[in-house]
């Protein structure tokens, strides 16, 4: 027994461990997706974190030890972000006709995601650092955070925040704006960008390529928008 | 990047060079600029640049592309899983915050799509052929 508790503390020092859990929990994850028929509902995203998330808490494995392992998952965030050229160029056709609806989108989706997350907010009492660390969680993960500490708010409550946003945005997104009878996909797929970057990227991709396409469009545009929209609003607040 | 007879490079890892020399030109570019844009967004503007101006350059990153791109999804757990470390701040003001990004998301998802749609009927800017939802 003492040598097994030996051998998990020595490996739990190590990414081996971590990455193996990451893996393991996105593979449950992807089999539960695809055996609902691709619910939105069984994010995979989602899934996984509560797998991983519960792996923590009953070893009792603080999350900075994860990290250390699973940053090597992580990295690869900025070269998949590279690679939506690939949707991008696919669908270069159909943006470059777009550009009208995809500015009012922009100004429209950007505006409303930081200005409704502030006032729900305030009206339920937040304050102070946390307004702060709200402001910008429909930007893109790296980008938020900038902007938080910038704010004066909390980066890992942003990080954790920014990542609720894209996993609400990619379960509803779907039957919400099937709802609504829109079915034009290059206006899904951008307002999905917009509003929920890249997890609500990658739930684009799911479905449709020129979604995709739109919706990492709309990350790359609103990543660059927040930054100016996000002071500006929260300054309305404090 | 032009695989020549005497010397060559196997296609998988150069197009993993490319794909991080990209990323790696975007991010000098965004802090030498002082600009608000990540470097990988960067990267990806001027990969997709790449792409028009060499079919090449496409052939030769496309798998690697398809890759990493078929699961995004794993990407975001490691960071993702740091709501662990968040946990007393989310049971103090949870109910609040929940609701904030809840109506927020799904408001800006809902005005974003709904004004796009609206301009491209007003500008005459019809969805392409097959970019109709199929169902």
């Amino acid at each position: 027994m003492i040598e097994a508790a030996q051998i998990w503390s020595y490996l739990t020092q190590g990414p081996l461990v971590w990455l193996a859990v990451t893996l393991t929990a996105y593979l449950i994850a992807d089999w539960c997706f695809r055996a609902t028929g691709r619910a939105p509902w069984s994010n995979p995203v989602m899934v996984s974190i509560l797998i991983v998330g519960s792996v923590l808490l009953a070893t009792g494995t603080p999350y900075r030890t994860y990290f250390e392992g699973a940053q090597f998952v992580h990295f690869l965030l900025g070269p998949a972000t590279v690679c939506l050229a690939l949707p991008l160029y696919t669908n270069l056709g159909h943006v470059r006709r777009a550009a009208l609806p995809m500015i009012a989108g922009l100004l429209a989706g950007s505006v409303t995601a930081v200005a409704s997350a502030l006032a729900v907010a305030y009206a339920l009492g937040v304050r102070g650092n946390v307004l702060a660390s709200l402001a910008p969680k429909s930007a893109t993960a790296p980008v938020a955070i900038g902007i938080s500490e910038r704010l004066g708010g909390e980066p890992t409550l942003t990080a954790a925040l920014v990542l609720l946003t894209g996993i609400i945005g990619a379960i509803c997104v779907t039957p919400m704006l099937n709802a609504l009878g829109l079915r034009d996909w290059r206006a899904r797929g951008f307002a999905t960008g917009v509003a929920a970057h890249g997890v609500g990227t990658a739930r684009a991709l799911q479905v449709n390529e020129t979604a995709g396409a739109f919706a990492g469009i709309g990350m790359a545009l609103n990543a660059v928008l927040t930054g100016i929209i996000a002071p500006l609003v929260l300054h309305l607040f404090q | 990047m032009v695989p020549t007879r005497s010397l060559t490079m196997p296609p998988l890892l150069a197009a993993i060079l490319t794909i991080f020399l990209f990323q790696l030109g975007g991010e000098v570019l965004s802090r030498l600029a002082h600009l608000p844009i990540p470097g990988p967004v960067i990267g990806m503007v001027a990969l997709a640049a790449g792409f028009v101006a060499s079919p090449r350059l496409l052939e030769l990153v496309r798998p690697v592309a398809q890759v990493l791109l078929g699961h995004l999804s794993l990407l975001f757990v490691p960071a993702g899983v740091g709501i662990v470390s968040q946990l007393d701040v989310l049971r103090d003001q949870g109910l609040a915050l929940g609701a904030a990004l809840v109506v927020s998301t799904l408001l800006a998802i809902a005005v974003g799509a709904v004004v796009f749609e609206l301009v491209a009927r007003a500008t005459g800017n019809r969805p392409p052929e097959g970019a109709e939802r199929q169902k």
